[in-house]
């Protein structure tokens, strides 16, 4: 365990990640009872790259995310209650009900949004670096996007003006595998996202994005190069989910032992908690006591969203305009 | 009584007989087959919701999966049809054009204008639109208006079965751009759809109902709505002639009209936003060429100046619902009496 991380910064780091397991978790057992409306894409299994990405982070830096948002929104600071009033169509959720699991943002912690749309994240980083570059605050913007968005347009051209504006930006490549349900080793026309960071002038790394230390690693080189006025970086975190691109996906398109396959080989953070504990003080009993913590407040956000109450009929015409 | 099939059954039958009929019928979109370059099976999806299932199997280089790269899909999509294949390239979602709409209007609906009449763009763009799957508001819009604005596109939006089919084999066979709006909340409502093959010609409404008290325009989902709210006034003694247009553009101005001259009342509804919309399109077209047919104010139905709303709670209200629609003919039919 080569890292310069405190015993309560890996603690705070694996409570980051239970708790986004636990929070993703608990989302597919009850969309499956039918509580929950909508689309909802879960998060589980990448918990290491938004964990080992946003510990680098400071509350007014920003994130943009995408329709797997959730493990992003928690670990740059979202609070989950809300959240998952949220995910319930609740009047007390993050976005008073309006805009559900694909639209959850907290611009107060630096979270400008998940995205329902593929490629959506990366220009608006271009602007949230601008503002940071012109506003001169230290701060810098960082854009978490799959595969599927690596190959649109909007991605490809918030590369090159981050480049060409030297703006404090970082790209983050979550590499899941799949666009949907298409492989992603067909639908990336290089083998590594990554390497595309050259052809716009800017450093690419490509990373086990199961490990949260080569996460953690590689962000802190890409952000200080960002904070310094260095310019943007590409990282691309080569991962797996856990579930199928959205709740209710038959996943045919996967190998039937695949999942099985990876929870029991290449979890991340059973990775990490074998690390911590056999390669610092850190023992089990400590984990088991934030399993517990976590636990007590994923089920305190799942009963507040199930009787949390809708929103009144009048806020439907509400939000639109600043004034009407 | 004939044949009843799902309206994505109606879809995917029009595209199983166009396909065999003309080889140069190509289908193109994200996960239209699903599964491509995966450990998995192929057409896993066949379309994120099933309509393009099983055509893999039978023509399989003919329809292929496409990166999420929506503006390369769709221009190649363009392209092609230019150059003359018949591509159907399916857009998953109608929110999904603001990422790729420059190759829809600046490129696709003014190649045949702009050349002198020298291009054909025969393609067609499959795209599901509409609210009521708490898909929240990236997901839910009704912007068939937006296509209808551009001159050079063809806007289709079918009702039933039996219109999905025959309209998207007359898409197909039709040498201009398509744009083919599929709700996605009418996916699995059914209906009597004939084996064979058939077209029905752009710009000729179906007057779903006839009635001679108040005319109702209705589009897309709305039909439905609207036939039922026209069921539920007949014990008023409120007869309703419901006129589905069924193509925005191009619009069949003479059925509606004829309608409203026979009636002299006009209900529109629209699921879409109310500014600049089919539901004002509409009335403009008959305060114009209709005046002096009118016994009463237009009304329109359709959803608020607002985004779509994720809640269930509001996106209900949001949407036109038969009960508002009820009460907008009550309001016509007492206007003057």
């Amino acid at each position: 365990m080569a890292t310069n991380l405190s015993i309560e910064d890996l603690l705070d780091a694996y409570r980051t990640m239970r708790t986004i397991r636990e929070f993703e978790e608990r989302v597919h057992v009850e969309f499956a009872k039918g509580g929950i409306p909508g689309f909802v894409h879960l998060y589980a299994g990448e918990e290491a790259s938004a964990t080992g990405v946003c510990m680098n982070l400071k509350e007014d830096d920003y994130i943009a995310s995408n329709h797997r948002g959730h493990g992003h929104c928690i670990a740059k600071g979202v609070e989950v209650t809300g959240m998952m009033s949220e995910i319930y169509g609740r009047g007390s959720g993050t976005c008073h009900g309006k805009g559900g699991s694909m639209h959850i943002a907290d611009l107060d912690v630096g979270m400008m949004g998940a995205n329902g749309i593929v490629g959506g994240g990366p220009p608006l980083v271009c602007g949230a670096g601008l503002t940071a570059k012109l506003r001169g605050k230290g701060n810098i913007a960082l854009a978490f996007f799959g595969d599927g968005a690596s190959n649109q347009g909007t991605t490809l051209e918030s590369m090159n003006l981050a480049t060409v504006w030297k703006l404090p930006v970082v790209f983050v490549a979550e590499n899941n595998g799949y666009a949907e349900a298409t492989a992603s080793s067909w639908s990336v026309s290089c083998k590594d996202i990554s390497k595309r960071a050259a052809g716009f002038g800017m450093p690419g790394t490509t990373i086990d994005g199961h490990d949260f230390f080569a996460v953690h690693e590689a962000t802190r080189a890409a952000v200080e190069r960002a904070r310094s006025g260095g310019g943007p970086s590409l990282i691309e975190c080569k991962l797996d989910r856990f579930f199928g691109h959205f709740e209710g996906d038959n996943q045919k398109y996967r190998e039937p032992n695949e999942v099985k396959t990876i929870r029991e080989e290449n979890d991340c953070i059973k990775r990490f908690s074998d690390t911590i504990t056999n390669d610092s003080d850190i023992t089990v009993g400590d984990l088991a006591t934030i399993d517990r913590e976590v636990k007590i407040l994923i089920d305190d956000a799942v009963e507040k969203a199930i009787t949390g109450t809708d929103p009144e009929p009048d806020k439907l015409l509400t939000d639109v305009y600043i004034r009407y | 009584m004939g044949r009843k099939i799902l309206y994505q059954d109606a879809i995917n039958e029009a595209l199983d007989q166009e396909m065999a009929r003309d080889d140069s019928v190509i289908v193109m979109g994200e996960d239209v087959v699903g599964g491509t370059g995966a450990s998995g099976e192929m057409d896993a999806w066949g379309g994120v919701l099933g309509v393009t299932k099983g055509l893999y199997g039978k023509y399989g280089n003919r329809i292929m999966d496409s990166p999420i790269s929506e503006s390369a899909l769709v221009g190649a999509a363009v392209g092609a049809a230019a150059t003359g294949m018949r591509p159907v390239c399916e857009l998953m979602f109608i929110d999904f054009m603001g990422v790729c709409f420059d190759q829809i209007y600046n490129q696709a609906a003014k190649f045949r204008y702009m050349f002198g009449g020298k291009a054909t763009t025969p393609v067609v763009i499959r795209t599901m639109y509409g609210a009521g799957f708490r898909a929240a508001a990236q997901h839910s819009q009704c912007l068939y208006n937006i296509f209808t604005h551009v001159p050079g596109l063809k806007v289709v939006m079918p009702s039933s079965p039996y219109d999905a089919k025959g309209l998207l084999i007359q898409a197909i066979r039709d040498d201009d751009p398509v744009i083919f709006c599929e709700h996605k909340a009418l996916y699995a409502t059914e209906g009597d759809v004939p084996e064979e093959s058939y077209a029905i010609p752009f710009g000729e409404a179906n007057i779903v109902r006839e009635g001679d008290d108040v005319t109702i325009v209705a589009l897309g989902r709305m039909v439905r709505f609207a036939t039922k709210a026209a069921e539920a006034l007949v014990a008023d003694g409120i007869n309703c002639e419901i006129v589905d247009p069924r193509t925005s553009s191009p619009l069949d101005e003479e059925t509606i009209l004829e309608s409203v001259e026979a009636t002299g009342r006009l209900v529109v509804v629209d699921e879409s936003n109310p500014r600049c919309s089919m539901a004002t399109d509409i009335s403009s077209l008959v305060s114009q060429k209709g005046f002096s047919s009118l016994q009463a104010p237009i009304e329109m139905v359709t959803a608020p100046h607002t985004p779509v709303p994720f809640s269930g709670a509001l996106e209900d209200l949001y949407i036109p619902s038969p009960d508002k629609i009820e009460a907008a003919v009550r309001k016509t039919a007492a206007y003057g009496n």
